[in-house]
C-alpha cells in the first residue's frame, strides 16, 4: 500500500490533529471521491471485521492457553454461525445436551469464554484475563473454565445455573467496529437465572484490548474487586459500582 | 376481529387479526421470522398481499393493531385522525390506494393534503404492496420543508448531518472531525453529536463547543447533542445553548417506556425548546431518530411487524412538528435486518411511509460489521433515497464511526450523490459555503489545501 500516493492538504494540520481522534479526518479527495488508498484501507478494516464475526471459535487453542485448569466445551442452541447472528435467543441457550454434561459443585464462580462476535478478541485476550484474575481469587473456589460456541453474555446464567455457580464471569467477544475488531468484553452477574436476569442486573467491563484498549492486568483487578464486592453485596448490576473512572457500557 | 382469507394456488390461506396479515405480509426480515410473525412460506406471503389488497382503508380506523385501552400511541393515532383529509381515499382499498398515489393525481399538493388523513397503518399496509420503484417514485413526490437556521427539504436539496463523534466525547477530538466535516461541506441539517455519556456537564460542554463554532463563523445551521429529553429539558432550565431538542422514540407506549420516554414528557420538551426561539428562518426544534426493531427490541411490539411498529413511531414524531427525522436503518443487527438487501428495502419503506405522513425524513444509512453488508451497499441505498428525494443523510469521516462501532455515510459520499443527482445544499448554508470561498464554479465543494476555518483545528493542535 505505501506505493500508493500519500493524501494531499494540509499535512502537518491533519497529523496534529489525528493524535486527538481515530476518526478517519482529512483524507483528501479523488474528485467526490476517497482517495484510492483510504479507499483500501477501509476496506481492509472492514474486512477484518468481518473476519472476526465470521471466524470460526478455537476452544482447544483456548485451552491450550489456560494452562491447569481444567476446561469443559459446550455450545448454544445455534447450530451454526448464520442462525446465530439471526436469532439472539438461541444463542442465549444451552445446547439440552452439552446442558446434561455439564459438571456440578459448590463453586464460588465460573468463567465462560464465549465467542460472541468477535472469536478473535476471545483468542487474543480471554486467557489471559482468566488467568490473571483467578490469581487474584486465592481462596475461591473456582469451576473448571467453560468454553463456549456460537454463545450470548446470557448463556452464562444458564451455564451457572446448570452447574450451581454463585456468580458467572462471561468473557465474550464484542461486536467488531472497524477501529477495533478484536475488543473483549467481561459480564460479572451474581446468582444468574435463566429467563429473568437482565442486563440491568450485571456488570460490564468493555474494551479489553492491549495495547490500545484496556490491559489485562487492569481488567483482571477489577473484576477482581468487582467479584469480592458482588460476593459481599450478593448481587451485581446497578447496585453494585465500579467505583474507579474507566468507561464501562453494556453492549 | 375479523379473520381475512385469499386463495391462492388453490390453497385457501387464513390470517386471524389484521396485525398477522400485515406481518404475513411483510417482506422477509430477519426480525420478524424472529418475533415469530414472518409468513410461513413465500406463497402465504404473496397470499397475505392479496388479502390486504382488498381491505378498506377505513378498516384500519375500526380495527387498532394495538388495543386503544393499552396503548397512547393507537390513542394518539385515532384521536388526531382528520376525516376531512381523509374523504379523498376514505372509500378505497389498500390496493387502490397504491394505484392512486402512483397516478398523477396524487401530486405534491394533494399529498400534502393527504397526510393528516393517513394513519401509520394505513402507510405500513400500502408500503408492502409497492415494489422498491414504487417507493422510490411516491416518496419523490412528497414535499415537506422545514426550517431553523437553514431550510430543509426544498425541491432539489440535500442537507447532511455532520456527526464528529468522539469515544470519549474529547473537545479536541470532536473538533476535528467538525473541522474536516465543514471542508467537505457538511452540516446543514445539523451538527450531531452522540455523546459518550448522558452526564450533563459533559452534554453542555459539547453543546458550549458547538455553539461556540457556529456563532464565531455565523454558519447557518443547528446543533444537537443527542442525550435523552429528560437531559435537554435540564440543560435548558439552566441556560444552556440547547437549539434541537433529541429524543429517540418507537411505535408503542411500551417501547417508549424502555427509551424513558412519555408523550407528556415530549410535550414538556417540545414547549421548553419553542419557547427559546432560537432558530432565525424557522422554529421547528424537535429531532427524532427511529429505526425498526426496537419495539422488538424492547420486547413491547405486541405482536405486529418491525416495519407497521415503525410507522406508528412515525405518528409519535409528526405531534410536535420536528426539524428533521431519520430511521438508523441498519443499526441494530442481523437479528432484524439482515443482509444489505433486507436494509435497502427497510430503508425505501421508512422513508416513504414517514413522508407519506408529512414529515422532514431523512437517513442514517447504516450497518454494523456483523451484518452481510458493505460500502456498495451504503452507495446503492444513498443512490436510490437520493432520487427518493430523502431531506438529509448522516455523515461521518470515511463512513466509520468510531464511537458508535458501525459504518454510515461518508461526507464523500455525500459528495457524490449531490454531484450525480445535481443536488445543493440547503440555500443558507450553500451561501454560506460561497461566502467562505468552498463553493466552486459549479455549485461543488472546492477541495482546499489551506482554509480559514483551519483555525478550528489549529487551535486544538496547538
Amino acid at each position: 500500500m505505501t506505493q500508493l500516493p500519500a493524501p494531499t492538504g494540509d499535512l502537518a494540520l491533519w497529523s496534529a490533529l489525528r493524535r486527538h481522534t481515530q476518526a478517519r479526518i482529512g483524507l483528501g479527495r479523488a474528485g467526490s471521491a476517497l482517495p484510492t488508498r483510504h479507499r483500501l484501507e477501509l476496506q481492509a478494516a472492514h474486512a477484518a471485521a468481518r473476519d472476526a464475526v465470521h471466524s470460526p471459535f478455537e476452544p482447544d487453542a483456548v485451552a491450550a492457553e489456560l494452562t491447569g485448569m481444567p476446561t469443559v466445551r459446550v455450545r448454544s442452541a445455534a447450530p451454526d454461525r448464520l442462525t446465530y447472528l439471526q436469532r439472539p435467543d438461541l444463542g442465549r441457550r444451552l445446547d439440552a445436551t452439552d446442558r446434561a454434561h455439564l459438571p456440578v459443585g459448590e463453586w464460588d464462580a465460573v468463567f465462560v469464554i464465549a465467542d460472541g462476535l468477535s472469536s478473535r478478541a476471545v483468542h487474543e485476550h480471554a486467557a489471559a484475563v482468566v488467568r490473571e484474575t483467578v490469581a487474584r481469587l486465592a481462596s475461591w473456589s473456582i469451576a473448571p473454565v467453560v468454553l463456549a460456541e456460537q454463545a450470548r453474555v446470557a448463556l452464562g446464567d444458564d451455564v451457572a445455573h446448570a452447574m450451581g455457580a454463585a456468580m458467572v464471569v462471561v468473557l465474550v467477544g464484542e461486536r467488531p467496529g472497524m477501529s477495533a475488531a478484536d475488543s473483549l468484553g467481561a459480564y460479572l452477574t451474581y446468582g444468574p437465572r435463566p429467563g429473568t436476569t437482565t442486563d440491568a442486573d450485571r456488570n460490564c467491563l468493555s474494551n479489553i484490548r492491549p495495547p490500545l484498549g484496556l490491559p489485562y492486568e487492569t481488567a483482571a483487578a477489577k473484576l477482581a474487586g468487582l467479584m469480592g464486592r458482588a460476593r459481599e453485596l450478593r448481587r451485581t448490576g446497578v447496585a453494585l459500582k465500579d467505583d474507579s473512572d474507566a468507561p464501562t457500557a453494556l453492549t | 376481529m375479523s379473520a381475512y382469507t385469499s386463495t391462492l394456488g388453490g390453497e385457501r390461506h387464513r390470517f386471524d387479526s389484521l396485525a398477522r396479515l400485515l406481518a404475513a405480509a411483510s417482506p422477509e426480515r430477519s426480525g420478524d421470522r424472529l418475533a415469530g410473525l414472518a409468513a410461513s412460506s413465500a406463497q402465504e406471503r404473496v397470499a397475505a398481499r392479496w388479502a390486504l389488497a382488498e381491505v378498506p382503508l377505513a378498516t384500519f380506523l375500526a380495527e387498532p393493531v394495538i388495543p386503544y385501552e393499552t396503548d397512547d400511541v393507537t390513542r394518539l393515532i385515532l384521536d388526531t385522525h382528520d376525516t376531512a383529509a381523509f374523504a379523498p381515499v376514505a372509500g378505497m382499498t389498500v390496493g387502490e390506494l397504491r394505484e392512486w398515489l402512483l397516478s398523477e393525481a396524487a401530486d405534491a399538493t394533494a399529498l400534502a393534503a393527504l397526510a393528516p388523513g393517513l394513519t401509520p397503518e394505513m402507510v405500513a399496509a400500502v408500503s408492502k404492496l409497492m415494489g422498491n420503484a414504487d417507493l422510490v417514485a411516491v416518496a419523490r413526490k412528497v414535499r415537506v420543508v422545514t426550517a431553523f437556521r437553514s431550510t430543509i427539504g426544498l425541491p432539489g436539496r440535500l442537507a447532511t448531518r455532520l456527526q464528529p463523534n468522539h469515544p470519549t466525547d474529547d473537545p479536541a477530538g470532536v473538533a476535528a472531525a467538525l473541522l474536516d466535516g465543514l471542508l467537505l461541506g457538511s452540516g446543514d441539517a445539523v451538527i450531531g453529536i452522540n455523546p459518550a455519556t448522558d452526564s450533563p456537564k459533559a452534554v453542555r460542554q459539547l453543546l458550549e463547543l458547538l455553539d461556540g463554532v457556529i456563532a464565531r463563523y455565523a454558519i447557518p445551521t443547528q446543533s444537537c447533542v443527542l442525550c435523552h429529553v429528560t437531559t435537554s429539558v435540564d440543560l435548558m432550565e439552566r441556560g444552556a445553548p440547547v437549539d434541537l431538542v433529541f429524543q429517540s422514540i418507537a411505535g408503542t407506549q411500551a417501547a417508549n417506556a424502555s427509551f424513558g420516554v412519555t408523550l407528556s414528557l415530549l410535550d414538556e420538551a417540545h414547549e421548553a425548546v419553542r419557547a427559546l426561539g432560537r432558530g432565525t428562518v424557522g422554529s421547528q426544534a424537535m429531532y427524532f431518530e427511529t429505526g425498526q426493531g426496537s419495539a422488538l427490541s424492547a420486547d413491547a411490539h405486541h405482536g405486529v411487524d418491525q416495519q407497521t411498529v415503525e410507522a406508528r413511531a412515525y405518528a409519535v414524531a409528526r405531534r410536535y412538528d420536528p426539524l428533521l427525522v431519520n430511521t438508523v436503518v441498519g443499526f441494530i443487527g442481523p437479528e432484524y435486518l439482515y443482509d444489505g438487501r433486507q436494509i435497502l428495502r427497510a430503508a425505501l419503506e421508512d422513508h416513504f411511509c414517514g413522508k407519506l405522513l408529512g414529515l422532514p425524513m431523512g437517513l442514517d444509512i447504516c450497518y454494523t460489521n456483523h451484518a452481510d453488508a458493505d460500502d456498495d451497499d451504503v452507495a446503492t441505498m444513498l443512490t436510490m433515497l437520493g432520487v427518493a428525494g430523502a431531506s438529509f443523510v448522516i455523515c461521518t469521516p470515511g463512513g466509520d464511526d468510531i464511537m458508535l462501532n458501525y459504518q454510515s455515510a461518508s461526507y464523500h459520499d455525500a459528495l457524490y450523490l449531490r454531484q450525480v443527482l445535481g443536488l445543493r445544499p440547503a440555500p443558507e448554508f450553500e451561501a454560506w459555503l460561497a461566502s467562505i470561498g468552498l463553493l466552486d464554479e459549479r455549485g461543488g465543494i472546492r477541495e482546499v489545501t489551506s482554509h480559514p476555518l483551519t483555525a478550528i483545528g489549529r487551535e486544538v493542535a496547538a
